[in-house]
């Protein structure tokens, strides 16, 4: 492990909103691992899909001002939760090398921008540049009697050439690392599967038949809580889990979490500080037998 | 099936320039289908993507343009996932979507409603707004029942702000949008 792990972060919108428990958990578990994290200065939003839906010279310009940021601060790498800020970053520098589009891309920025630098997500650095094998290391609550799935969602590793990390159609990245502190995973069949995106507003039928299709495996295959490491997936599937229930008659009751929440939990950091309390579906239940289980195991040992 | 006589309505400068805003090569569609086996959308669309892809390669630009799977489409990369022959189907997707804007075409019109809502918040902002957004939205739409359901569930976890975040920079992306727009008028 490298001991001086030094990251650009860049938060992203939802961040600021609806996932805010996501940059909450993200931050709290890079403090707690010593990952040194410093906020891209002044960062706007990325564009996300709409921008690209547009055109991507738009997408693209709204994502090279945030690159331009991270360049100046002197910085070769930098870190999202985001899978969707993630993949309009990492697409303005891929797009960029071709010269062309480049000069009409910064035709719209205020200068031309420097977008050598890399990004990643934070799913990916903690397994290829910290170490599962060292974040075991540091749990102090393993996740005992813990069913969980690991929902990855559609965009984290696809398109595969552009985004360089595990696996387009199985990814492991997150069933490994919640073995690592002590959950029993169950293999989730729908890892990949569009959860309905952006949809929720402008078509919620359709995000109430996707997104429930996921619940209703979920449950099937016995999985007490999913973890996913995309807002739009897990404010879909929280958030508008009574909304699903309603449209599709079912009673699921799953508390979803971020990844890096159960990950901090492990780690010995309180709820609060992962934002526990900020989910819809409440873990309350669930949190109380994780440690009810861990109490059993330790008095027996 | 519907037959279309593709001898008088061949557009090769539609096939033309969906094939450079893409960097993609049409005519590596063999039609297996696998594209729409994995789609989720499917169910929702007019025209399956397998067959946007055929209606592409055979120049039916009216007929592409005009259909609501276009909009439809999360960009969820499925199809470029699966594809046999390593098109990048859903950046085909993207530029057939950006056709679309051009020539005025908006599907059945509340998914860019959302998008265009989305990017207006950002323009004003620098950064989207979420609740400015949901609002603007609803008075395009007139829906103003639009996950009112929610509130009681969501608010007291007080992640949902009334104000935008302030941010020092807004003016020079809103400067991002005026440029493109001037841009585009071009």
């Amino acid at each position: 492990m490298n001991t001086s792990l030094n990251y650009a972060y860049y938060p992203g919108c939802s961040s600021t909103g609806t996932s805010v428990e996501y940059d909450m958990s993200s931050r709290a578990i890079c403090a707690a691992l010593g990952i040194q994290l410093q906020d891209v200065p002044d960062w706007s939003c990325c564009g996300s899909t709409p921008a690209h839906t547009v055109d991507h010279s738009l997408s693209s310009a709204l994502s090279a001002r945030n690159l331009d940021q991270v360049a100046s601060m002197g910085l070769d790498s930098c870190i999202t939760p985001c899978p969707s800020c993630l993949a309009n970053l990492k697409t303005a520098k891929h797009k960029m090398q071709d010269e062309n589009f480049r000069d009409k891309v910064n035709k719209l920025l205020e200068k031309p921008a420097n977008t050598q630098v890399e990004t990643k997500s934070v799913l990916q650095i903690l397994v290829e540049d910290y170490g599962i094998e060292n974040i075991k290391k540091k749990v102090v609550k393993p996740l005992t009697g813990l069913v969980v799935g690991a929902y990855y969602g559609c965009i984290l590793n696809r398109p595969a050439e552009l985004m360089q990390f595990d696996s387009r159609e199985h990814p492991m990245a997150m069933d490994n690392i919640m073995e690592a502190l002590g959950a029993t995973v169950v293999p989730f069949p729908l890892k990949v599967e569009c959860c309905g995106a952006s949809f929720g507003i402008p078509r919620k039928d359709v995000v109430m038949r996707l997104s429930g299709k996921l619940l209703d495996t979920a449950q099937e295959i016995g999985a007490l809580a999913l973890v996913t490491a995309c807002p739009l997936c897990q404010m879909n599937l929280d958030m508008r889990q009574s909304q699903i229930n309603r449209a599709n008659g079912t009673k699921h009751n799953i508390p979803i979490f971020y990844f890096t929440q159960l990950l901090g939990l492990a780690l010995g950091l309180t709820e609060k500080e992962l934002g526990m309390d900020k989910l819809c579906v409440s873990p309350r239940t669930l949190l109380n037998s994780i440690a009810k289980e861990e109490q059993i195991k330790e008095k027996a040992a | 099936m519907k037959v279309i006589n593709i001898n008088s309505s061949y557009d090769s400068d539609f096939v033309r320039e969906v094939e450079e805003e893409s960097g993609q090569k049409l005519n590596l569609c063999y039609q297996c289908g696998k594209c729409t086996a994995g789609c989720p959308y499917t169910d929702e669309y007019d025209i399956s993507v397998s067959q946007i892809m055929r209606l592409t390669q055979a120049g039916q630009k009216e007929k592409v343009l005009q259909s609501n799977s276009l909009w439809l489409c999360a960009t969820c990369e499925s199809c470029t996932s699966r594809c046999p022959n390593e098109i990048d189907v859903a950046l085909i997707m993207d530029v057939l979507r950006h056709m679309a804007r051009r020539e005025g075409y908006t599907g059945t019109g509340r998914v860019k409603t959302f998008w265009d809502s989305f990017l207006s918040s950002v323009e004003k902002n620098g950064r989207v707004f979420e609740v400015g957004l949901l609002v603007n939205y609803i008075s395009h739409t007139g829906r103003f029942w639009t996950d009112v359901d929610l509130g009681p569930k969501v608010l007291p976890k007080g992640k949902i702000h009334f104000k935008p975040t302030e941010m020092q920079g807004k003016k020079e992306v809103a400067k991002i949008f005026m440029r493109f727009n001037e841009e585009s008028a071009k």
